[in-house]
C-alpha cells in the first residue's frame, strides 16, 4: 500500500518560515481534508509536496512509498504517483489538452521503459473520450489550448481530467472549490468521487466546508500558522462550519 | 560527321554522369563552376551558359554595375564577415529533373504515413478531422496542374518556354535598384521557380518546390517569379525542414510575386540553412485590387538571416499578411520582419512576428508599415511576440510606422516573455521532464504559425523544434 508520510516539515520562502513542523500520514484509499484560514500555509504544503523550486524545506521529511520525496524533481514525483490539482492552473497557449495529455502519458511510459513507443493514438483517443464522458466534458475540450481562456470551472475540470488520465496514487486538491459555482462544484466533486477508491489517497485542501458536502473525508485536519492543530473525523468540518475558526485561533494562537 | 556522333556520345555520357551524381551535394558534382569572386565576365558566362536572350544579359550586366557601385547597407547587423571575393557566383548543378515519386526524399514521404500529428490529432479528437490522404502521387499532381493550365517550371525553363510572360513581369516587383543584394541576385541568379496560375484557377494543393525535384540543387542566388492571374488562388511552399548543409556560406534569393485583381496567394517558407550561412533574401508581392497575399515564414537556420518579406498594396481592397517565426540559437542572428506598403485606399495588412532566442541567440523584429498620402481607410495591425529561453539571449524590436494620411487605423503590440517558472513547474508536475516542458511551451508559442503550414511540414516543424531544444537544458 502506498503511503505518504510527512514528518515535522519546516518550509520557508525567501527565509520566511511558513510551515513550522507539520506532520501527516495519508494512506491509499483514505480521504483527508485540511482546512484552515487564509495565510496559514495550506498552499505552501501543496506546492512543497509537489516540489516547487521556490519552497525550501529546512527540516523534516516527506516519504512516499518508502522513498525520500525531497530528493526528487517535480516530474519524478509525478511519475512516482503524486498529483497536484492546482488552485491556479497555468495556461499553456498553443498546446492542446489532448497533445499535452498524450505527451504526459508517453513521457511517463518512456521513463519506465526507454524503448516504449508511446500509447497508440486510437487507444489514447478512446481513453480520453471515456474520461471526458465521466466528467461530463464536451469532446471538443480536447482540442482547446490548455487552460488558455478557460473559465474557472473549466480549469478545475481540466485538472480533474488530468488526474483521471494520469492515475495517481496520492492526489492533492488545492482549493479545488475556489471560483466554482454550485453546479461546477458538484461536477468536479463527482469526478473526484468517481476516481477515489482503494487505490487513491486524497488530500483535499480547502478553506470552506462546502466542498466536503460532496467529497466525504475520512479525516479532517485543521491547520493554523504552519501546523496541524486539530484532527478528527468528518464532524470536525461541520463543527468548523458552525463555529468558524475563531475558537481554533483562541485555543492555539499565542497571544501577540 | 564522325565528330558529331562523338559529340552526341559525350553528351550521353555526360548525362549518365549527371544522373549518377545528381543527388549528392559535393563540390565535384558540378559540370561547371565559375571562378571565385565576381566580375563582368562571370556574369556574361552565366548568361551564356544558360543560353539567355540578349535582354536578360543586359539586365544582368546592369544589375552587376549597380551592385558594384552600391554601398553595403549600414542599418542592420554587420556583414563584415562575408568574404565576397571568395564566393563562387555560379555553379551549374548537374540536375536532371527526374519526375518520379521515388526521388522525393524519404523524409518527406515518411511524413505521409506518420501518425502523431498534433494538429490532425486535435481535429480528430474534436471529431471534425479528416483522415490524411496519403495517395499524393507526384505525377498525377503535375498532370492535374497542367490540365488546369498552371505553369510550374524552373526559372530557367520559364524564361525559355514563356519568354513574353517572363519578360513582362521579371524584375518589376523587385527592381535591380531595390537594394544591394537584390542587385547581386539580379546579376547572378540561378535556380528557383517560375509559376503562372491562369485566371480563375484555384490550385487546390500547395505547390511544393520538391515537385520539381531540382530543389536539392537550388543555388545560393535563387530567383522565383510567381504570377497569380485575376481571381486565381495558389499556395507555394519553399524549403525543407531538414538542415541544408552547404559549403556555400552565402545565400541571397529574390522572390517576386504578382497577385492580380481578386486573386489570393500564400508563400510559405521553412528555412533551415546550416549555421555557417549568411542568408539575405528579398521577397515581395505586388497585390492588386481586392487581392490578398500572405507570407508564412519560418527561419531556423543560418548564421545571419536578414529577411523582410513585403507586400506592396497597389489598389483598393488589397490585403497583405505576414506570419513569421524565427529561432535564434547559439551564435545565430535572425533579423527578420516585414514591410507593408499601403499605396491605395482601403488596403489592409497584418503582421504577426514570433521569435525565440536560445543560448545567446539574437532575434530581432525589423518592420515597416507605410501609408501613402491619399490612402484613406487603411487598416494595419502589427503584433510582435518574443520568447527568451535564457538570460543570455536577446530580442529586439525595430518597428517603423510612417503615415501620411489621417483616416487610418494602425495598431502595434509587442511583448517579450520568458519561459515561465510557473509554466515549467505545472508541466513537470504532470511528469514531463524540464526539457520536454520547455519544448512544449515553445511548440505552443509557434503553434499559430505551424498550423498554417501544410500538414507534413507542420509535423516536421514540430520535430525540428524538438531537435532544437534537445540538450538545451543544463
Amino acid at each position: 500500500m502506498s503511503q505518504l508520510e510527512i514528518k515535522n516539515l519546516h518550509v520557508s520562502i525567501e527565509d520566511k518560515e511558513i510551515l513550522k513542523g507539520l506532520s501527516l500520514t495519508i494512506n491509499q484509499g483514505e480521504i483527508h481534508a485540511i482546512m484552515g484560514p487564509n495565510g496559514t500555509g495550506k498552499s505552501t504544503l501543496a506546492y512543497t509536496l509537489m516540489g516547487h523550486p521556490n519552497y525550501t524545506v529546512t527540516k523534516g521529511e516527506i516519504i512516499f512509498k518508502g522513498k525520500n520525496v525531497l530528493e526528487l524533481e517535480p516530474d519524478e514525483r509525478s511519475r512516482a504517483g503524486i498529483f497536484l490539482a492546482f488552485q491556479y492552473p497555468v495556461a499553456i497557449p498553443g498546446v492542446t489538452v489532448a497533445n499535452f495529455l498524450r505527451t504526459a502519458i508517453n513521457s511517463r511510459r518512456r521513463a519506465e521503459n526507454p524503448e516504449d513507443k508511446g500509447m497508440p493514438i486510437p487507444e489514447f483517443r478512446k481513453m480520453l473520450k471515456e474520461k471526458m464522458d465521466t466528467l461530463k466534458m464536451d469532446h471538443n475540450f480536447a482540442g482547446r489550448y490548455l487552460n488558455d481562456g478557460f473559465s474557472g470551472g473549466e480549469k478545475k475540470r481540466a485538472e480533474i481530467l488530468q488526474m483521471a488520465t494520469l492515475k495517481p496514487e496520492i492526489a492533492i486538491l488545492d482549493e479545488t472549490d475556489s471560483g466554482l459555482d454550485i453546479d461546477a462544484l458538484r461536477i468536479v466533486s463527482e469526478g473526484v468521487n468517481a476516481l477515489s477508491g482503494p487505490d487513491l489517497g486524497v488530500l483535499v485542501i480547502t478553506h470552506y466546508q462546502r466542498l466536503l458536502n460532496y467529497i466525504k473525508p475520512n479525516f479532517v485536519h485543521i491547520m493554523l500558522d504552519g501546523r496541524i492543530v486539530e484532527s478528527g473525523g468528518a464532524d470536525l468540518a461541520l463543527h468548523l462550519e458552525e463555529q468558524g475558526y475563531d475558537w481554533v485561533r483562541e485555543k492555539y494562537e499565542e497571544p501577540a | 560527321m564522325a565528330e558529331e556522333i562523338k559529340t552526341d556520345d559525350n553528351k550521353i555520357l555526360e548525362e549518365i554522369g549527371d544522373y549518377k551524381y545528381g543527388f549528392h551535394d559535393r563540390d565535384d558534382n558540378y559540370v561547371f563552376k565559375s571562378e571565385r569572386g565576381l566580375s563582368r565576365e562571370v556574369v556574361e558566362n552565366i548568361s551564356r551558359m544558360k543560353g539567355e536572350p540578349q535582354w536578360m544579359l543586359d539586365f544582368r550586366l546592369k544589375a552587376y554595375e549597380h551592385y558594384i557601385n552600391r554601398p553595403m547597407p549600414n542599418w542592420g547587423p554587420t556583414l563584415d564577415e562575408i568574404d565576397f571575393d571568395n564566393i563562387f557566383y555560379y555553379v551549374k548543378p548537374t540536375e536532371k529533373s527526374e519526375k518520379n515519386w521515388d526521388n522525393v526524399p524519404d523524409d518527406i514521404k515518411n511524413t505521409f504515413n506518420k501518425l502523431g500529428i498534433p494538429e490532425a490529432e486535435q481535429k480528430f479528437l474534436a471529431g471534425v478531422g479528416a483522415q490524411y490522404e496519403s495517395e499524393m502521387v507526384y505525377h498525377s499532381i503535375l498532370e492535374h496542374l497542367e490540365k488546369q493550365g498552371v505553369v510550374f517550371l524552373s526559372i530557367e525553363d520559364g524564361l525559355k518556354q514563356y519568354p513574353d510572360l517572363f519578360k513582362e513581369y521579371f524584375g518589376t516587383v523587385i527592381p535591380i535598384e531595390d537594394n544591394k543584394f537584390a542587385a547581386l541576385n539580379s546579376a547572378v541568379w540561378s535556380g528557383g521557380s517560375f509559376v503562372y496560375v491562369p485566371k480563375g484557377v484555384t490550385v487546390d494543393l500547395p505547390l511544393q518546390a520538391y515537385f520539381r525535384l531540382n530543389t536539392a540543387n537550388v543555388g545560393q542566388f535563387e530567383r522565383t517569379l510567381i504570377i497569380v492571374d485575376e481571381g486565381a488562388s495558389v499556395h507555394y511552399v519553399e524549403g525543407c525542414t531538414a538542415p541544408q548543409y552547404t559549403t556555400n556560406s552565402f545565400h541571397s534569393g529574390v522572390i517576386e510575386i504578382i497577385v492580380k485583381k481578386g486573386a489570393r496567394s500564400r508563400y510559405s517558407t521553412i528555412q533551415n540553412w546550416s549555421t555557417n550561412v549568411f542568408n539575405l533574401v528579398t521577397q515581395r508581392a505586388k497585390v492588386f485590387a481586392n487581392a490578398s497575399h500572405e507570407w508564412v515564414d519560418a527561419n531556423l537556420g543560418s548564421k545571419l538571416t536578414m529577411k523582410y518579406p513585403s507586400c506592396y498594396l497597389m489598389e483598393s481592397g488589397a490585403h497583405g499578411e505576414m506570419l513569421s517565426m524565427a529561432f535564434a540559437g547559439p551564435g545565430q542572428t535572425q533579423d527578420a520582419g516585414s514591410k507593408m506598403m499601403h499605396f491605395a485606399p482601403n488596403t489592409t495588412s497584418k503582421i504577426v512576428s514570433k521569435s525565440i532566442s536560445k543560448g545567446g541567440g539574437r532575434a530581432s523584429y525589423r518592420g515597416m508599415v507605410k501609408v501613402y498620402k491619399g490612402s484613406k481607410g487603411v487598416k494595419s495591425n502589427v503584433v510582435c511576440d518574443a520568447l527568451l529561453l535564457d538570460p543570455k539571449s536577446r530580442s529586439d524590436t525595430y518597428p517603423t510606422i510612417e503615415i501620411d494620411e489621417d483616416d487610418v487605423t494602425i495598431g502595434h503590440e509587442a511583448s517579450v516573455s520568458k519561459v515561465g517558472e510557473e509554466q515549467l513547474f505545472y508541466l513537470m508536475s504532470r511528469g514531463l521532464s524540464e526539457e520536454e516542458a520547455t519544448t512544449m511551451v515553445v511548440s505552443g508559442f509557434i503553434e499559430p504559425l505551424v498550423k498554417e503550414l501544410p500538414m507534413e511540414y507542420a509535423v516536421e516543424m514540430n520535430r525540428l523544434i524538438q531537435l532544437q531544444m534537445e540538450g538545451s537544458i543544463g
